[in-house]
């Protein structure tokens, strides 16, 4: 994989441009095209949830807000600029912060989970040739950068100076930290199997054997419990205790409002996005068309594979695992604290356990 | 049961400490004895009246004697009771809630209306207005307020029509 | 050997009082809560209510008997026609009076249906309050239809003031009863869909099963009724064990938890005797529509209201339990006091006693299958 830094490294490097500017250069060129794509996800996904949840309930969702010609009224994609319209509405709101809260807190908390998930972009990548940074221990790294967000979660929490935000805050800390661990099991279950943390390398064994799911039986079970735990890990429904609804107004991030709940917002579905693209990476096969599910087809039939081909198969794989998150959320009524907590810590962990052993045998004897 | 066979039995048991009225079918026990019969009513194996569905006070509209009326059902053997205490006002009358605990709220709504003291209560407070409402709203003499807490109570309604 | 590990008296934990507020989206109204707790372990729970108290009962006290049904229908809202029944039967025990057939199957018949609505939006909102979002869009949806029934009828979709001493005010449009039918036949296949979402999902079946069990001895103590005492397995229903109106005349089954789930008397009895209670209420208006009689139903309203002296309780099965209107009439067109005993008043006096020893979230699904309804309770 060819990474934005390395190149605009190369291109540059000939140029008698100096170091530091070079570097500042790198950095803002590639934060600006991480945010860009942290923003159009949050504007697609919302827009994309707002319309699956509302013909799953029968109704229509939003039908009224045009974009760039495209009015509002009747057709089913009615409403396609709602998403834009919040966000600038939100953008214009009156910033408030609550008398007694900790305002230094307060004000950091939205922009520590921001950078989590600004960071954790960094190591993504979405297609063969397009990643911002091209390390050898991606894996690690995307695992490790998101853990992050934790912190700026109790820290919303705490400074709200509000009981319900802090049970919220609470329960989303115990939740997030313990399902971490199913997620670098099931994870590790596939480094050992390739032998290397480089996402593209991972990829590259997926097209010489065959796509990771369909590898072994335990590989199977490893993707499940994958899926599962991220859907714990980002706090959506049936995991989505710290935000309930119906219980704690709007848990932890009940005092935010405007710009400060946009970034929150702006981070969930961002984090979404970056596990949906990890899970179809590791084990979906990443780039590689459905032709080599099983690797059985002659190498000139690689006629759906290629750079372009490859961003359209990433994001197309990301984006069902997205919708059978949404899916999820509006089927499933939620887990109690302690029902989620036995979940991980006696279901989970177990069996990742195991299939970590398991394949290892397996790898042994086949 | 019908009301007569239910009435005699209480007097039966009880040394006629009951008394009733002409055409009514409600029993008028006093407050000295409502512990007793209320223990009977419910322990009786003939009677077991272990529902207590409703306690209503109310105001005989002569600015003196005020009554509460309970309404007991039994379902086990499906049949219905009516008691009543009327008093002075000013009387305690003793309070049955740790014998049918659907008495408790109830009992506080009587106070909380009416002003009927319930002694022995748990927790005797207004339940349904605010801690600090003077006077008992359905007594007859009742006369709202001028001011809430600085809020001025309308007099003249006749606007709103 | 827990104590040996965790010395106590190094740590000190307190007490916390959490208020879940007037406001807030799952106390189905205008209820405070004050919850002392251990963490997130309940251990009192003391309701404070009030806060809907439009002082009905004075109201009564100043108004004729007719006038007085458009009050009752503002106490449950969400049963209105249940309010009216209830009062209106009352003051025709007081008054002694005969009806004409056609007038009591048409009450049966709306009695039902608001029967059905209502258990609708109890279940809808319990499924919302436990996480479930889209059944109860479902259960709305469907309750739509039979307000838009109701509209026909008498043009009003929530607050009916439909049913009068002595009658009711208007008479059934024409295609009403085959509306109804039809609307029916729509509605048989929905119980079996929401079956499908909410009653077997594993998930939902954790949330409430053995949650909030009320033993059945101290609901009858408590003077809890209606379908949460029935989810305890008492079989208790006024419209068979003290019939009132016609309901002697239908061939229905009442619905009794029995603990399939986990114990008997838990929040998923109480939540599925509703279910089938909804199936009993089809059965009844099809029973119903099909011996409709014809008929005047201005015949029996008396011109004045105007009772002997006396006093009457009138007891009604609504859609939350047991309803009691205690009128005392002395001579007058207008009652001398109008006591009115609502059932979710007593249903939610219990709601300290079972949800010791449950988390907060528990409590939260304990007042969802109570299905208390403020305006009710605060009259």
């Amino acid at each position: 994989m060819t990474s934005i830094v390395d190149s605009i490294q190369k291109t540059f490097w000939s140029t008698y441009v100096e170091f530091p500017f070079l570097f500042t250069g790198i950095i803002v060129i590639g934060g600006i095209v991480i945010f860009i794509v942290m923003a159009v996800n949050a504007l697609i996904a919302v827009y994309f949830e707002r319309k699956v949840s509302a013909f799953m309930q029968d109704r229509l969702g939003p039908m009224e807000v045009g974009i760039l010609g495209f009015k509002g009224g009747k057709n089913f994609w009615g409403g396609i600029g709602q998403t834009l319209a919040d966000a600038i509405k939100l953008l214009v709101k009156e910033d408030i912060l609550p008398k007694d809260a900790d305002k230094i807190l307060m004000i950091l908390s939205p922009f520590i989970i921001f950078t989590a998930a600004l960071l954790t972009f960094i190591g993504v990548p979405f297609s063969q040739n397009f990643v911002i940074s091209d390390f050898n221990i991606g894996l690690f790294y995307i695992v490790a950068m998101s853990s992050i967000g934790v912190i700026g979660i109790i820290l919303a929490g705490w400074s709200s100076n509000n009981k319900w935000s802090l049970y919220g805050s609470m329960r989303a800390a115990a939740q997030i930290i313990s399902y971490e661990i199913p997620i670098g099991l099931s994870l590790l279950l596939v480094v050992l199997v390739t032998g290397s943390l480089h996402l593209g390398d991972i990829v590259q064994w997926q097209e010489n054997h065959r796509w990771f799911i369909l590898h072994s039986p335990f590989t199977f079970m490893a993707f499940f419990i994958y899926f599962i735990s991220v859907v714990a890990e980002t706090n959506r429904t049936p995991f989505d205790i710290p935000e309930a609804e119906s219980e704690l107004v709007a848990g932890w991030m009940t005092e935010y409002s405007g710009f400060r709940w946009a970034l929150f917002f702006l981070s969930e579905y961002a984090n979404i996005l970056i596990v949906c693209i990890v899970a179809s990476i590791v084990f979906l096969g990443g780039w590689l068309s459905p032709l080599h599910l099983f690797n059985i087809f002659p190498a000139s039939w690689d006629l759906l594979d290629g750079p372009v081909m490859g961003f359209f198969w990433i994001f197309f794989k990301a984006i069902m695992l997205i919708f059978v998150m949404m899916w999820f959320r509006w089927t499933f009524p939620r887990l109690r604290v302690d029902q989620l907590m036995y979940l991980c810590w006696k279901v989970f962990i177990p069996f990742a356990l195991a299939n970590l052993f398991l394949v290892s045998l397996w790898e042994l004897i086949i | 049961m019908t009301f007569s066979k239910i009435q005699k039995h209480i007097e039966s048991k009880t040394q006629s400490k009951i008394s009733i009225e002409e055409g009514k079918e409600a029993v008028f026990v006093s407050p000295n004895n409502w512990i007793e019969i209320a223990q009977i009513l419910i322990n009786d194996s003939d009677l077991e009246f272990n529902y207590l569905m409703c306690i209503s006070s109310y105001d005989k509209g002569d600015n003196k004697m005020y009554g509460v009326a309970y309404n007991f059902y039994s379902t086990n053997r499906q049949h219905y009771l009516e008691v009543r205490i009327e008093i002075e006002d000013g009387t305690p009358i003793p309070s049955i809630a740790n014998i049918w605990r659907s008495a408790d709220w109830h009992e506080r709504e009587a106070y909380d209306m009416i002003g009927i003291v319930f002694e022995g209560h748990p927790n005797l407070k207004r339940i349904l207005l605010s801690d600090d409402w003077e006077g008992y709203p359905l007594r007859k003499i009742f006369k709202e307020p001028d001011y809430y807490h600085g809020i001025p109570v309308p007099k003249d309604k006749s606007y709103w029509d | 050997m827990e104590d040996q590990l965790l010395d106590k008296s190094v740590i000190e934990t307190g007490e916390m009082i959490l208020n879940m507020g007037p406001q807030h989206p799952s106390t189905h109204g205008v209820l405070r809560l004050k919850i002392h707790t251990d963490g997130e372990i309940v251990s009192k729970i003391e309701p404070i209510i009030g806060y809907l108290h439009r002082c009905f009962e004075k109201h009564c006290e100043q108004l004729p008997y007719e006038q007085i049904v458009p009050f009752t229908d503002r106490c449950d809202y969400l049963a209105s026609m249940h309010m009216d029944h209830a009062f209106s039967i009352t003051v025709e025990k007081l008054l002694d009076i005969e009806l004409p057939e056609r007038v009591e199957y048409i009450r049966v018949i709306v009695a039902e249906l608001q029967r059905i609505a209502s258990h609708l939006i109890a279940v809808g909102a319990f499924g919302l309050d436990v996480g479930a979002i889209t059944p109860f869009t479902w259960t709305l949806r469907d309750r739509e239809r039979i307000l838009d029934l109701f509209e026909t009828l008498c043009g009003a979709r929530l607050l009916y003031n439909y049913i009068w001493p002595g009658g009711v005010s208007h008479d059934l449009p024409p295609l009403f009863v085959e509306r109804t039918l039809k609307f029916l036949d729509y509605f048989d296949p929905q119980i079996d869909e929401l079956n499908d979402l909410l009653t077997t999902n594993k998930i939902f079946i954790e949330r409430s099963a053995d949650v909030g069990v009320i033993p059945a001895d101290i609901g009858i103590n408590f003077g809890v009724s209606g379908p949460s005492l029935r989810g305890s397995g008492v079989n208790f229903d006024l419209r068979k064990n003290e019939p009132y109106s016609i309901y002697g005349k239908f061939d229905f089954d009442v619905p009794i938890g029995k603990g399939e789930m986990g114990t008997v008397g838990d929040c998923w009895d109480r939540y599925y005797v509703r279910v089938l209670e909804m199936r009993e209420s089809a059965k009844i208006i099809r029973q119903a529509c099909a011996q409709l009689p014809a008929g005047d139903v201005h015949v029996a309203m008396p011109k004045k209201i105007r009772p002997d002296i006396g006093e009457v309780y009138g007891r009604y099965e609504s859609a939350r339990g047991d309803v009691g209107f205690y009128i005392i009439s002395n001579g007058k067109n207008i009652p001398l006091r109008v006591k009115m005993r609502s059932p979710a008043f007593c249903n939610l006096s219990i709601l300290s006693e079972i949800s010791e020893g449950w988390m907060i979230s528990d409590v939260i699904a304990i007042l969802g299958s109570l299905d208390i309804v403020l305006g009710e309770i605060d009259r």
